[in-house]
């Protein structure tokens, strides 16, 4: 806070002049650079192929329309596929994420040292890389199919699930473990009496908001060869079948909402 | 415990031995229910696991492919490919950052339009169908509309990112407008102040915060999602990734990978160091 003073007596502002100089210098600093990445992103693009955006659009949108219902039938197995990627890459995450948890949380890592960081480094490389990412090098290695898709979805859910669980261990009442390991209980007795106990409810909470988010995250993994419904967006959008393609994305808003329901429904259930 | 409390005999066997196991509590307490949910998921994993098929010759190849690639990431090639590297890597940070001032930009309209207590309810409607189509369309999806409008390169990639910078930020700082506290806006009303007077004495001054720090959120978030949406064909540098991948080069595939999660670290720490500073 500061006061200016004026001839007709002071003037309360809420900055120094100096702060709001510096202030003002930092919006035009991002001013300019904002107009400077406008320029780099822009300076090979043909702008024709932008101004005729409406009328593509419109045309797009008469070519959608009607949605070609019949495609329905052949999208059954790819739609079950999805949800076997989504649901068997949250079980293989939870598989290895729980681990790597218990290794980073500072309260049960067995070296805070040299085990802890290694932990951190997983979760960190897992979550900075992007399913589809993940599901693009596994196709080039083991070949596109649901095996690349399910790799994919545990390796990006192992940092969610690991982060948000690892959290959860350190903030654990650690009275209960101290009365566990006051009966006499041994470290695996007091892992399963005294913190998996306090941490399950987080966890239920945790898995089922990341089987959700990878429910649709594997609607698309397709797109790069990695099995479910993505394969026949993939299929529909570059052979230019628009009507199969409306018919594909209401079946994947449809499988959203619907794994939204079902998680909320039993959050609800379980908490 | 239910049923009637009918004493035991002293003298039987149950009142003279005090039970010395403890069995914690199941989590589903009714039995049948039970050992169906566990039957239900048991056939769920065998139909499931079941329905994965796994080709082992082309596993078998895999695994040397496997190690070619982590060999890729021992040593990666930052040098052979560097122009499309640094071409890729400049068209996702630009995109990313346009795309963020832009959607922040249209979202802060769009957010107070969406607030219930500030906004009369057609528009609050308006605003929130906005906000529900963006959440609900996944970012890839959005690309592949753009691209099919505005063709390939980094505009159809600014696009969705602004748009789905709407989705999320202008859904947040809905909530929190709601959530304010109402004494200030009542202070200020009190002093006579217009609609827009209530908005940046009494609003404003509450968000900004929390908008400033949500907003170098979301610039993480579109970084990361400016290096997938090039495999649609929307640009920056995972287009760069998948040519890397499609002519097998690892070592090349290897360096992108390891700049893509070095600049994600160096904005998540940076964002999150800005935050710290301005909540």
């Amino acid at each position: 806070m500061a006061i200016r003073q004026t001839p007709d007596g002071p003037i309360w502002r809420k900055r120094t002049t100096p702060q709001s100089i510096a202030l003002w210098f930092g919006w035009l600093m991002l001013v300019l650079l904002f107009v400077l990445a406008w320029e780099a992103m822009t300076r090979n693009q043909i702008w024709a192929f932008v101004w005729d955006a409406p009328e593509q659009a419109a045309d797009l949108f008469g070519r959608m329309v009607p949605p070609r219902w019949s495609y329905m039938d052949q999208l059954w197995g790819p739609l079950w596929d999805t949800i076997n990627i989504a649901t068997l890459g949250t079980l293989l995450a939870i598989v290895l994420a729980v681990p790597v948890a218990f290794l980073a949380a500072r309260n049960t890592t067995p070296s805070p040292l040299l085990v802890r960081p290694i932990a951190i480094f997983i979760i960190v490389a897992s979550r900075s890389v992007n399913a589809l990412i993940w599901a693009l090098l596994l196709v080039a290695i083991l070949g596109p199919g649901l095996l690349a898709g399910i790799i994919a979805i545990a390796l990006r859910s192992i940092g969610f699930i690991g982060k948000l669980l690892y959290e959860a261990i350190e903030e654990i009442d650690l009275r209960q473990v101290e009365a566990i390991r006051a009966t006499g209980a041994g470290p695996a007795q007091v892992l399963d009496y005294g913190i998996v106990p306090q941490i399950m409810p987080a966890f239920a909470g945790i898995t089922l908001f990341r089987w959700d988010i990878n429910i649709r995250e594997s609607t698309v993994l397709g797109l790069v060869g990695a099995g479910g419904i993505g394969l026949q967006l993939k299929a529909s959008v570059d052979g230019l079948a628009w009507p199969q393609v409306t018919v594909i994305f209401i079946v994947i808003l449809a499988t959203v909402i619907l794994s939204e329901w079902v998680s909320a429904r039993v959050r609800a259930a379980l908490i | 415990m239910s049923g009637p409390a009918v004493l035991p005999d002293p003298a039987s066997e149950g009142a003279r031995r005090y039970p010395r196991h403890w069995r914690r509590p199941p989590l589903i307490s009714d039995g049948r229910l039970r050992w169906a949910i566990y039957a239900g998921v048991l056939l769920y994993l065998v139909v499931g696991i079941g329905a994965v098929e796994v080709n082992w010759g082309r596993l078998s190849e895999g695994w040397e492919r496997g190690l070619r690639f982590l060999g890729g990431f021992v040593e990666p090639d930052f040098v052979s490919r560097w122009d499309d590297i640094r071409a890729g890597l400049i068209e996702s940070l630009t995109m990313t950052l346009t795309a963020t001032v832009v959607g922040v930009l249209i979202s802060i309209p769009v957010g107070i339009g969406a607030a219930r207590n500030i906004a009369p309810s057609p528009v609050y409607l308006a605003c929130r169908a906005l906000i529900a189509v963006s959440r609900s369309l996944q970012e890839i999806i959005v690309a592949i509309l753009f691209v099919a409008m505005v063709g390939f390169g980094p505009l159809a990639g600014f696009l969705t990112l602004a748009f789905a910078t709407i989705g999320f930020l202008a859904k947040l700082l809905a909530e929190d407008i709601e959530d304010i506290d109402a004494a200030q806006v009542e202070a200020i009303r009190a002093t006579g102040a217009g609609w827009w007077q209530v908005l940046d004495y009494g609003i404003r001054s509450q968000v900004t915060p929390r908008l400033i720090g949500l907003s170098l959120y979301r610039l993480d978030i579109n970084f990361r999602e400016s290096a997938v949406i090039g495999i649609v064909g929307a640009g920056g540098v995972g287009a760069t990734l998948n040519t890397a991948l499609d002519r097998y080069e690892y070592d090349s595939a290897a360096a992108i990978l390891i700049l893509i999660i070095a600049i994600v670290l160096v904005t998540e720490y940076v964002s999150g160091w800005v935050r710290a500073r301005v909540q």
